[in-house]
Parts: C-alpha cells; structure tokens; sequence
C-alpha cells in the first residue's frame, strides 16, 4: 500500500511522527483536561447561545413582528441566516465526499473537523426555516406525513417543501458518512480508556468496532458509497436552496445562474469557515504537524478559485440584467450597486471578490495570519451576498409604491449571534470529545506522506532486516 | 285541576293503621346513624391508621381533585332567543336606510345589521342626492362600539338617571330669570329640530338658538344669501359637465360637505370621445387638483385674483389684475374653455371670502350654467361665526342663564376656546348634549348622554325639499337619550320624538312606512325655527372685484387650513379606523403636520428623510399667528404653492379620546375667525418627528403602472396608440405575453360556472379612501397603530397608491427614462434614476387603488410548502388561515405586494388596544370572516363570503343570478362607480363589457400573471 510518491510533493504529516506519535497528538485533547482558554471561549459561546435562545423564544412567544420584517420585505435575516449557515455546511462534505473521490489524501487531515462543521452549521440553518414561520408549532405540516385533514397535503411545487427534503436528506447523510469515519477512531479511544465510564461511553459511540479486517473492509465499501452518495448532495442541496429565489418572480431572485453560483458560494464560505476554525484548532490542539501550511494553502487556493467563480457570477448577473432589457431587472441590479443598500453590496464585493485575488501571492496564501483575516472576510462578504440578495431584491421590487428599508432590531441580530454561539458551543464540545483528525485514515498515508518516512525513504536506506520485516522504511537496519 | 291521585308503593300502605309503614315514613334511615358509636370509641380511633397528616392529605387531594375538575375553558353563554324576533334570522343580514347628520357629515345610508347589531354602512343608491357613504360615514359604525362613550347621564361628572337628570335640569331652568337659554347646536337642517326649537321658545321666552359648524362656510351662506335670499349652499351636478373650473375648493373632497364626486367622476369617463376638462388653482394638493387635468398652484391671494381676472374675462369689468405671466396665460385660457363649454362650465371657490363668493355666482350665472343649482340648494351648512362671537360675548356678560350644546364640541373647535370656556363658565347651567366626556362637555355642569346615530330617530332636510330619515337600527347600548326627546321633555312635552318625527313627516305629505323604508322622502312644506338673525354684510359686485383684483400678497406664509379625508372636522377622532386610514394625498396615518412646498422647506430648513428602515423623519416648525404658536412636524409637499402651508384640522384633541388616538396638533386656534385662510410665519423648531406613511416611494419611476393617455390620442381609438399590449421575444419575433406560446402554464377551462372579474377605472377613481375604510369594515381588517405603520406593516388589503410625477407629467418621466443612454453621463441611468425618484415641484398625481389581483397564474400559490394559498374555481385566489404557517414567502413572491402577515396578536391584546380589545369594540366584527390569529398571511378574498352569500340566496329561490348582484365591499363603496365587479362569464354583464374595451389592461401583464383584476387607462383632458 505504500506507494512511491514524488519526493517533490511536501509531506502531508510533519514533525517525523509515527503511528504512536498520532494516536496519542489525537488522543490528546480528549484524554487531557480543558484548559482556561476552553473554559473561557465555551462560556462566551453558550453566554450567546442562551442570548439567542431568549431571542428565539421571544419571538415564538410574540410573533415575527419582533423582527424588523414588514409589509415588502417578508424575509431579511432569518433566510441569510439560512442561507449562510448551509453554505458554511457544504465545505466538510465536499472535503470528505468529493476529494475522497478524487483521491485527494490532503483531506485526512481536515475532513473530521470539516464535517463536523457540517454538521453543526446545518443544525444552526435548520432552525431558521422552523423559527421564521409565523406558526412554528405548525412545522411539521411542511412534511408529508399523513394526517388527518382529510386530503391535504404538501405543495410540491414549492421550493421550500423542497429545501425540506434536501436539508432533511443532506443532514442525515452527512451524519451517517461523519459517524462512519468516525468509528476506528472511536474505538481507538475507547481502547486507551482507563476510566470504566469512559470506555462505555465510546464502546457504545464506536459501535463496537473489534477492528477486524471485515470491519476495515466494510468500513472502506461504506465510506466509498457514502462518497459517492455525498457528492451529488453537494450540488443539489445550494442548488435547491437557490431555487427559492431562482423559480420566483422577484426581479434579483429570478435568475437561471443562481444554482452554481450558489454552490460555488457556499464552497466558498465553506472553506472559509474550515480554514478559521482549524487555524485555531491546530493551534490549541497542538496539532500543527497534521493540519499544516500545505493544508492551508490548498484551502486558500480553493476559496480563490470559488472566490473568482462567484466574482464572475456577480458580474455575469449585472450583464444579463443589461442585456435581458427587462426593466425591472436592469433597475434591481442598478439599485443593489447604487441604492440605499449600496454598502451591502460593495462590502459583498470587495470581501468575496477582491480580497481572494489576495491569494495570488504564494507569500499571502501560506501566511496564517493573512488566511485567517481573510478566512474572515469571506465570511462576511458571503454574509452579505445573501442579505444583498434577499432584502435589496424585495426592499424595490415591482410597484414603487411598495417600496421600503429593512432595519434589523435587536431580536434579529440576537438570534444570529445565538447560532454563532450555539455553533461554537457544539464545536467545541466536539473539540474535547471526538478525535478532531480521522486519525485511521492519517495513519494510512503516514508512511507514504508522513515527514519520517518521506525522509528515510529519500535517504534510500534500506537493508535485509528491514526487508525481512516486509517493512524496509520503518525497520531499517542498523 | 289539582290531581287527587294517590300512588303506592305495597298493598300494606292502603291500611293506614300499619305500624311498620308509619315508622318507615318516619324514619328516614332505617337505623340511627351511628355517629356516637364511631366518634365515641376512643380506642379505636386512637388505633385508627389513618393520621391527622393523613388526613390533610386526603384534603389536599379531594380540594386539588375538585379544582382540577373544575379547570375548563372559559365559558360562554348565549342565550337563544325565546320569542325570535320577526326580523331576525341568524345568519342573514338586515338592511335599515337611515341617515348621518353630525353636523359635519350628511348622508343617507343603508346599514347592515346581523344579529340586531349594525356591522357595516353602504351607501344608499336609491337616494337621488347624497346617497354616497364617504370613508368617514363608512367608518361611524365603529364610533358605536366606542369604549370611551358616556354610558348614563352626567351631573357635574357623576353618573347619574334619567329622573334626577330631569328634576334637576327643570329646577334649574326655572330659575333662568328672564336671562337668555341659548341653544349652541350643530347645523341640523332637521324640520322636526325647526318644530322642537318653535315649542321650547313656546315654553321658554328668551330662547335663542345659534348655529356653529366646526368648520363653517360663512363666506359661501352669506353670498349666497345675499344673492339668493335664504342661508344655503348652491348644489353642484357635474356629470354633464364639460369645464370644471375651481379655484380653491376641493370638491372631490369635502368642499362645502362634500358629495360631488359621483357626477364628477361621471363626467370624467369619457364617452364618445368626450369627458370633461378640469381645472384647478389651489395652494394645498388636494383630491380636486390631484384630479384636475390642470393644476396651478397659487396662493390663496393669487387664488382671489385669478377670480377678478375671471370675471373680468366672462362677466366683464375690465379690473387691472397683476398675475404672474403664467397664471395670466392660463386664465386666458381657462376663460376660453368656459365660454366655450357655456352652460356646460362651472366655476367653484372655495376662497373664505364672501367677495370672492359673489364672483363666482356672477361667473356661473353670466354661464348660465346648468351645472349650478340654486332652487333646491344644500342645507347642510348653516352655522355663523357672528353669531357664536356674539353669544360669547353675551356669555362673558352675564346674560346668558343657561346653554344647551348639542352636537359640537366648541372648548376644542372654536379658535379662541379659551374665551370660550372662560365664557361659558359664567352660565349656571351648562347642559352638554354629547355622547363621550369631550371638551365641552368636561366644562358643563350636565351631560345628557345622547346615543349615536345608529340609536337614533332623525330627519334631515339635506336639500331643499328633500328630507332623510334617520332610524335605529339597534335599541340604544347605553342609558342615553336622543336631543329630541330630552328637548320635547323639556318643552313639556309627552310625546316621543319618534311619534313627533311620524307627524312631522306624515304632514309634510309622505308616507311614513315608505319613507322609512326608503330612508327618505320628498317635500315643499317649509318648517321654519332656527332661523337666527346674522349680520349680513352687503358687497356690491363691483366692489367685490376690485376687492378680489387688488388683492395683495402678505408678508408671512399664507397658510390654507384643510380637513383631512379621514379625520373631517375631528368628530370621529377616537375611530380608530380613520386614524389608520391613509391620507390619500400623503398617505400618511395618525397625524397631521404643516405641508411646505419644497423650495420654502430649503429656506426654513425643513428636511424630510428616511430612516434605516425606511420610515419616514421630518423637522419640527412653529407656526406663529398673532403671537399664537404652535409646533407641528413638516411634511414636504409636491405640488404645494410656494409661500403658502397647510395644516389639517380635527387633530389634537385629548378629551374622551384614547391615548393611541390622541394625535397631531389642534389647528383650529389659527382658525381664526372661521377663516381657512390666515397668515402665518414659520421657523425651524428642530428635532424630528417620525410620520407613519404607508407608501414612501412616491414616484412611479417612469414604470408602466398607472397607464395614462391624452384624450386627442384615445380619440383615435387605435389602442396600440395608448395601451399597448406587451410584448416578449419569441424567438426574435415580438409576441404578446397573453400569448399562449409565451406561457409556461396549462389553462384550466374557466367558463364553467361563475368567474369573477373586476375592473378599475383610473379615470373615475378619486382616491377618496371609503373603499380602504369599507374593506376594513366588511373583513375585520385589523389597526395596528402608528408605530407598526411606521414600521410597513399596515394590513389595509386594500390601499391606494399614489403616484406623482417626476417631471411636468408622467409620460415625460416614461420618456425620460426610455432615453437613458449609458450608466453615466446626463442622460445616464445611474443619475436618471435618482432625479425620476424625487418627485416635481407641481407633479401630475395618479391614484390607483390595489388589492389582491386575483392572478390565475398566481406566484404565490406555486411557492408555498403548505398549499395554503391556492386557487378556487371562480377565479379568485384563496387564503386558508387556518392551513398557512407563516412562511411569508408568498408575500415575497407578489408582485403587487397586496399579502398582508399577521405580525402579531391583533385582536385581544392590550399591546393593540383598538376596537379587537374590548367587547363593545367586537360587536363591529363581521362574523362572516374569520378573525385572523398571529402568524398568518391574509389578503383580499374578493369578498368571497359575499359572492357565496349571491349565489346561495339564488340557489335557494331557484334563479339565475343577475348583472349586478356580485358585489365586493370596496365595489359598493365606490361612490364614483370607478370599482365594476362580476361575473365575466355571464356575458350581458357590465364587467364582461368593460373587459372588452379599449382601455383595459391588468397591472403587469407582463409578468404573465394573468390577473382577475384589470384596470382602465386614465385618460387626462390636457
């Protein structure tokens, strides 16, 4: 299984470690005891969570009316929120599906983490669609269960019934791929549990893995039908998320570019928000010599490729709108640049555009500094981009007489920050209970890309005794 | 009959001496209960388990288990009739005709009741005149179930009876001295008022009456008097008119009460390449100039030099008028126009001036005109400002012994009210005849609580022979007690005042049934009595013109008072639905505020801007009069002459008015003297007042909305000229979008069955705002208040748009907007597009009433998850509450934005205390519609519970349904006939016809909606 590999490629796994060196870096975090730091940026995150969660019931509580929605524009924060939390969650399957296709081995090191910020980002934009209902404790009525109103039924012609099935489908199949590769790693740590708690908790957790080789192979078929399972989801859920605005009449929402502009957005923010979290985890986890510059930098590549896409899709939005003749649309597109909300709209520019071509430069994209304030700033202009998108097109829509401003009130940017508190809390529970790195997969590629190994090998010291023990690199004779 | 029957229960109870069964009748229990027996054994209750801690226990259970049971939802009783009254059918609609008459506002009416409770006004068509129910009547439905009305009689602001009410008031009144008893009443134009007056100066020697109207019309009475001998406004019938000259008045609002809009909008539509031109000099915007084919503002100086130069023009004179070249140019020709339109013309002033009045009568008469008619003028106005000044006057003198105010509220309306007050202090006995605690009657030492009209017997001489009816249509709510009865009371009389309005009627040769039925009857017998002696003021015409020409321009700004279509003269302002109700010029809610041209506003320094979230700011004023100030917010006004303002009155009052309702600031004290007109001076005061606009973009952006053409280009009849269908490429050959190749949708067969359309005709629309007030009325439509307006958030499903024109006209702002060559530059979109938002200095105005429209191709209906918004057979495009979770997305997908959300708990909440909070406010709920819950959509129906209430009545009675029978709450209102409603399938119908006409065309049509409502191009006589 160990392959040649190019001595020009850089190692993926740094600091000559060996198999034990990462069972136990990857041991670490949840073996160990929180540090101050932890405790300190847990409670400010579940301080917001619970902020949020007064918010959220507030406005359950009284009605929308809390929020600063009205007559002309019935959506503003709630389905940016929405939007931008999903578009966050396509980075971790796109990382662990679709590179695992591609075979691109770069992933090990950062797919757990990913999908887990998959995962977590999904649940903060499944809230939104609950909670902006007027009748929350009617949701379920979007599913089509069967019930006893007699012949009603779902719409299926809506594009919200159909984001409730490819939230629904891509939150349940993300978690079944994440727990999957989740397993080994589980019973890793179960294995070196020395409390009898401990052991229970992630004997159940890893599902009894006995590590046999039907378990591995089992473990590899699955992962690979998963994979393969994932990957359409990838595109299908932003493109069905975009045909909420797409199939509308709304001049700025009609508009056929919206599904891969969508999906090259959301890889975008996706790996955006990878890259802010794991520079501080590989930091606090000390984990530097797994997710390392290389990783960074082949992240700071994609968010300026997806970056230009979305560039190209602005820009390719403003010339349709000129060249449709469509009035409506040419004065929605002019207003988005122009109007009141001109400063959302050149923030969204310049932090999705322009700042990415900043990547350009080798010096920038593997500076980790730079990464992070700009993992940032995308962040924010895709924020931007999708409040551009919905409150700009509905605040001067068709009639004039219609139109109006949205302002957010503090319930608004309560609950967003809620979820940004509510993320962070489940991430960082996460941090300290779940191997961060899929360890068992890492340990695959150790000695093809691990650092150690890539040095022996180039040495090209082999012997006998190293032959014999059918491991020449590991076992090099004296 | 007493029964002797004897039952038994054994053969042995027949022996009367048997032992046994004696001892069994008895002894009810068979054995002593053995109370001693358990109580009394020591030992076994000390061996008893069950403990004194036990004991409580099953205490505590039984008490919890019996309250628990007792846990239920509240209930309420109804109480079904025992005897069901003869009329009453639960679940069917009454209709009674009757009559306003506030003093303010005249009509004759029908009024809905169901269930003995009036829930809805409509306007009574059988009437010749007046028989058009504005926003305000429409609304005073609601002025019934006002919580803050006075439930009993008052003495001295205690409740009182009727009985010490009585005693106490004859006492008094007995020991008047020979001092005058002054009735200060509203304008009732009542024969049976006259008669009532004739008995109490019977019974009371020194009786006076004075006749006040909040807002009178002392120049128009007195030249019309002087002219016509009798105190009376001259009648106006527009629909054959052909010129339409006004200079100052609004009369498609409410310009001498009001009630011209119906032939007016008639003689707007045009028919046979013909309608009428109409134009109008005035200093405010108001309805009249927003309709006008011309508008010139002038100042009200200006406005009486316009007249002088007019009639020099048409009567002769030959005065030396100074107009600016413009004004001078246009009156040329507006005298053109006159002469040649000859009997056909009609010129209108609504300058307070009496000079100015005469004018005009000589104008109209050197016309001819047909459109005037002075032989059965309206009686509606009659109050005289000589003589409340004069009866204050005598009041502060001490010879005055006693005053009845009925009707008018003159400590909040009279400009001096002060003096007022302090004047009326010094009468003893101080009798209000008002229905709530109002300013006045706070001052009077009595208030005989009177009912509403609704409770009420009435008749109202409107115009000069014709007499309305007023009738009850509930019994009266509280313990009240209507003027009439409570004067012919006094007047020793024991007759009731229906029996006396019977006789009355009944000799004024009608038939008292029938009149009744019809709300109305015709009469020549003249019944004198109110009549007081005003100093009448005698002008030669030739004096007046020199007068009107050599009148100058002051120095301050002229400032032109106004009434507002929602709050009128301030009668109703505890309504909340008129509060709400947009103004349709400014379309703002809940306030008045000093309109200012926007080159004054830069020298004031008067900013107008919108918020964060759109809402609109505005800096304070202080308007001064003679040392009076007053600080109102400025609302920069298109349209406004230069160096003059407006201010709306019937604002600011306080008394017996609820909080939410008390708004604006009370401009009557610049009413000085009943004069609309004053001269003021205005200063920055800074800070800012948020306004509530329900629309905040006031330019159509050269949009293809409001369709609009000259009247040369219809003439033509070559519809592609002036309502061109849109067009799509097809590949690259241009297709109509009503195209079948151009759309996406497979059609349903609709012509099975009803499928109801509606129509708009722009040109008859006047925006006058009753349809908003009956939609609200009809559907339960909640009030949000001021603060949610300001937010969007009203839920009229109906609204009113109102458009002004960027430039000189809205075809110029269509051009200017084609014309757009580039992004930058002078003719670059992105420069255009800010100038076409800011609207012109004098702006063509365009209504356009919008509600849902209906689409057969509806975008909400595809988009939402639940199906809670989906079409029915008939056309319309249904909203099922109960189904709808509140996604909103519907709302976001219509292109006309008619969807309204339930943003909160409108109805039983305190944090929207209106009329949904309070039981007496409920009583106006139509129970046909579902009052919504919080979170859910709603919108226009088309009033569907109307059309299935036409189709099931035919159904039962076994008929076809004919023209006419369909109709909505906002097409009944309609007083100017712009709204036609119907069934398109039935092809005799008035609506198929208008489908077919040229100038239809649905709002958008090329967004492929398919809209079941269409709309009627505005064609302007230019």
């Amino acid at each position: 299984m160990a392959h040649y590999e190019a001595s020009i490629r850089r190692p993926l796994v740094t600091g000559d470690k060996t198999y034990s060196d990462v069972t136990r870096d990857i041991a670490a975090p949840v073996e160990g005891v929180a540090n101050k730091q932890w405790w300190i940026v847990f409670t400010i995150a579940l301080i917001a969570f619970l902020y949020g969660l007064g918010c959220i019931t507030y406005t359950i509580s009284t009605g929308i009316g809390v929020w600063g929605l009205n007559k002309t524009i019935g959506w503003a924060w709630d389905i940016t929120n929405f939007v931008w939390w999903v578009g966050i969650g396509h980075a971790g399957t796109l990382i662990s599906a679709v590179l695992l296709l591609f075979r691109q081995k770069w992933r090990m090191a950062i797919n757990r983490s990913a999908e887990a910020m998959t995962i977590f980002s999904v649940i903060q934009a499944g809230l939104f669609p609950i909670i902006h209902m007027g009748r929350p404790w009617l949701a379920y009525w979007v599913l089509p269960i069967p019930n006893q109103f007699g012949s009603l039924w779902v719409n299926f012609n809506s594009p919200l019934l159909w984001d409730v099935f490819a939230i629904s489908t891509y939150l349940s199949v993300s978690l079944v791929f994440w727990w999957t590769g989740l397993l080994p790693d589980f019973a890793m740590i179960r294995d070196r549990a020395i409390t009898p708690f401990n052991k229970k908790i992630y004997g159940i957790l890893s599902f009894g893995w006995s590590g046999r080789a039907k378990d591995w192979q089992r473990f590899e078929e699955v992962s690979l039908v998963l994979a393969g399972l994932a990957t359409p989801l990838v595109l299908s859920v932003h493109t069905i998320v975009s045909f909420d605005f797409a199939t509308s009449v709304i001049p700025g929402w009609h508009t056929t570019i919206f599904p891969p502009y969508f999906v090259a957005g959301a890889i975008f923010s996706g790996f955006a928000m990878v890259n802010t979290l794991l520079i501080i985890m590989r930091k606090v986890c000390h984990l530097e010599n797994y997710i390392t510059i290389q990783h960074i930098e082949l992240m700071n590549i994609v968010i300026m490729i997806t970056g230009s896409i979305v560039g190209v899709a602005y820009i390719t939005e403003l010339f349709v709108a000129w060249y449709s003749g469509v009035e409506y649309e040419q004065y929605a597109f002019l207003n988005r640049a122009t109007g009141p909300y001109w400063w959302a709209y050149w923030s969204m520019m310049t932090c999705n555009v322009f700042s990415p071509q900043f990547m350009w430069f080798k010096k920038l994209r593997t500076s980790i500094m730079f990464s992070f304030f700009i993992s940032i700033v995308v962040n924010i202009g895709m924020w931007f981009e999708r409040f551009v998108i919905i409150v700009t097109s509905l605040h001067r829509d068709y009639l004039p007489s219609s139109w109006t401003m949205f302002s957010p009130t503090f319930v608004d940017i309560g609950i967003f920050i809620g979820t940004i508190g509510f993320f962070f809390v489940l991430f960082l529970l996460y941090s300290r209970t779940f191997p961060v790195i899929a360890q068992a997969e890492v340990k695959s590629i150790l000695k093809v890309s691990g650092s150690k190994y890539k040095t022996l090998r180039e040495n090209k010291m082999t012997s006998n005794a190293g032959a014999s023990s059918g491991d020449p690199i590991a076992h090099p004779s004296e | 009959m007493a029964t002797t029957k004897k039952y038994w229960k054994s053969t042995a109870q027949l022996d009367d001496s048997n032992e046994i069964v004696k001892n069994l009748e008895q002894n009810e229990f068979a054995s002593p209960i053995p109370s001693d027996e358990f109580l009394g054994n020591d030992e076994a209750m000390e061996s008893s388990s069950t403990s004194r801690r036990d004991f409580l226990k099953y205490v505590g259970f039984s008490t919890a288990a019996a309250s628990l049971a007792a846990c239920e939802g509240p209930v309420i009783y109804s109480v079904p009739y025992v005897n069901q009254p003869e009329q009453i059918i639960p679940g069917m609609a009454n209709y009674y005709a009757t009559t306003i008459a506030n003093g303010y506002d005249f009509a004759s009416i029908l009024v809905k009741t169901r269930e003995g409770r009036p829930i809805k006004v409509e306007s009574n068509r059988d009437a010749m005149y007046r028989g058009h129910a504005n926003a305000r009547v429409h609304a005073s439905v609601l002025s019934l179930y006002d919580n803050n009305r006075l439930k009993t009689p008052m003495i001295k602001g205690v409740e009182s009876n009727w009985e010490d009410f009585d005693k106490q008031v004859a006492d008094q009144l007995s020991l008047l001295n020979g001092k005058e008893l002054v009735v200060l009443s509203q304008t009732f134009a009542s024969p049976s008022m006259n008669k009532i007056f004739s008995q109490l100066k019977t019974k009371y020697s020194n009786v006076r009456v004075v006749t006040y109207d909040a807002v009178g019309e002392d120049a128009a009475l007195a030249a019309f008097e002087a002219r016509y001998g009798s105190r009376a406004l001259a009648d106006y019938d527009f629909t054959e008119a052909e010129t339409i000259v006004s200079i100052g008045a609004d009369f498609v609002g409410d310009w001498q009460g009001g009630g011209f809009d119906n032939g007016y909008a008639k003689s707007r539509v045009p028919k046979n390449g013909k309608m009428s031109q109409h134009i109008q000099y005035e200093a405010n915007l108001t309805l009249s100039g927003s309709n006008a084919d011309r508008r010139y503002p002038v100042t009200p100086t200006e406005q009486k030099n316009v007249i002088a130069a007019l009639y020099s023009k048409i009567v002769g004179g030959g005065a030396n008028v100074s107009l600016s070249d413009k004004v001078a140019k246009s009156v040329e020709q507006t005298a053109i126009s006159l002469k040649r339109a000859g009997s056909k013309a009609v010129v209108l002033c609504g300058v307070p001036d009496q000079a100015a009045h005469q004018l005009t009568i000589a104008i109209n008469e050197a016309l001819r005109s047909t459109i005037v008619d002075t032989d059965s003028p309206i009686m509606t106005r009659q109050g005289s400002r000589n003589s409340v000044s004069a009866l204050v006057k005598n009041m502060s003198a001490g010879k005055v012994g006693a005053i009845f105010i009925a009707g008018v509220d003159p400590v909040y309306s009279y400009d001096d009210s002060d003096a007022f007050a302090k004047a009326l202090e010094k009468v003893s006995l101080r009798v209000s005849f008002a229905s709530s605690m109002n300013a006045t009657a706070v001052k009077c030492n009595y208030v005989a609580t009177t009912p509403h009209f609704l409770e009420s017997w009435g008749d109202t001489e409107i115009k000069k022979g014709h007499v309305y009816l007023t009738q009850p249509t509930i019994n009266p709510i509280f313990k009240t007690r209507q003027l009439q009865d409570t004067l012919l009371k006094w007047s020793g009389s024991s007759q009731s005042f229906k029996d006396f309005l019977k006789e009355t009627s009944t000799a004024a040769g009608s038939s008292w049934n029938q009149s009744l039925q019809d709300g109305f009857y015709k009469t020549s017998v003249v019944v004198n009595g109110a009549e007081e002696d005003v100093e009448r003021e005698v002008i030669s015409n030739s004096a007046a013109l020199s007068a009107m020409a050599s009148a100058k321009k002051p120095s301050g700004y002229e400032l032109t008072l106004y009434t507002k279509t929602g709050l009128g003269d301030g009668t109703m302002a505890n309504n909340p639905w008129l509060q709400e109700l947009p103004d349709p010029i400014t379309r703002t809610t809940w306030d008045n505020y000093v309109t200012i041209s926007q080159a004054d506003a830069e020298k004031v320094g008067v900013i107008n801007e919108n918020v964060a979230n759109g809402a609109l700011d505005g800096t304070y004023v202080t308007v001064t009069l003679d040392g009076l100030q007053r600080k109102l917010p400025a609302l920069i006004q298109p349209g406004q002459a230069a160096g003059t303002i407006g201010i709306a009155l019937g604002y600011g009052q306080t008394a017996a008015i609820q909080e939410e309702m008390q708004t604006g600031v009370n401009a009557y004290p610049f009413y000085k003297n009943g004069v609309a007109v004053q001269t003021v001076s205005v200063k920055d005061a800074g800070g800012t007042h948020e306004f509530a606009c329900t629309q905040l973009q006031n330019t159509m952006m050269g949009r293809d909305i409001i369709r609009e053409t000259d009247l040369e280009t219809y003439r033509t009849g070559n519809k592609d000229n002036f309502n061109p269908m849109p067009e799509v490429s097809l590949n690259h050959v241009e297709t109509p979008v009503t195209s079948p190749d151009v759309d996406l949708w497979e059609s349903f067969d609709r012509s099975v069955g009803h499928h109801f359309n509606m129509s708009i005709d722009l040109n008859a629309c006047t925006g006058c705002g009753a349809c908003v007030v009956a939609c609200h009325a009809e559907n339960n439509v909640p009030v949000v208040g001021k603060t949610e307006v300001r937010k969007s958030r009203d839920m009229h499903w109906l609204r009113i748009d109102r458009y002004y024109s960027s430039t000189d006209s809205f075809e110029d702002d269509e051009a200017k907007k084609d014309g757009f060559d580039g992004l930058f530059g002078d003719n670059g979109s992105l420069g255009g597009f800010g100038e076409l938002e800011i609207p012109a200095d004098n702006p063509q105005v365009a209504f356009q009433p919008v509600m849902c429209q209906h689409c057969n191709h509806a975008p909400c209906e595809t988009v939402c998850p639940v199906a809670a918004s989906s079409h029915g057979r008939q056309g319309q495009n249904h909203m099922a509450y109960n189904r709808c979770v509140g996604t909103r997305y519907c709302a976001n997908n219509c292109p006309y934005k008619v969807r309204r959300f339930n943003w909160f708990l409108y109805n039983g909440n305190d944090e929207f205390d209106y009329h949904m909070n309070n039981d007496l406010g409920r009583m106006v709920i139509n129970p046909d519609v579902t009052v919504r819950s919080r979170g859910v959509m709603e919108k226009c129906s088309l009033c569907m519970q109307m059309t299935q209430m036409t189709i099931l009545e035919a159904k039962k009675d076994g008929r076809m349904i004919k023209d006419g029978e369909f109709a909505t709450a906002c097409s009944n209102a309609c007083s100017s006939g712009a709204i036609t409603f119907g069934d398109i399938n039935d092809k005799e119908s008035e609506i198929f016809k208008v489908k077919q006409q040229d100038r239809m065309y649905h709002l958008l049509e090329e967004v492929g909606t398919e809209p079941n409502v269409m709309y009627q191009v505005k064609v302007r006589n230019v």
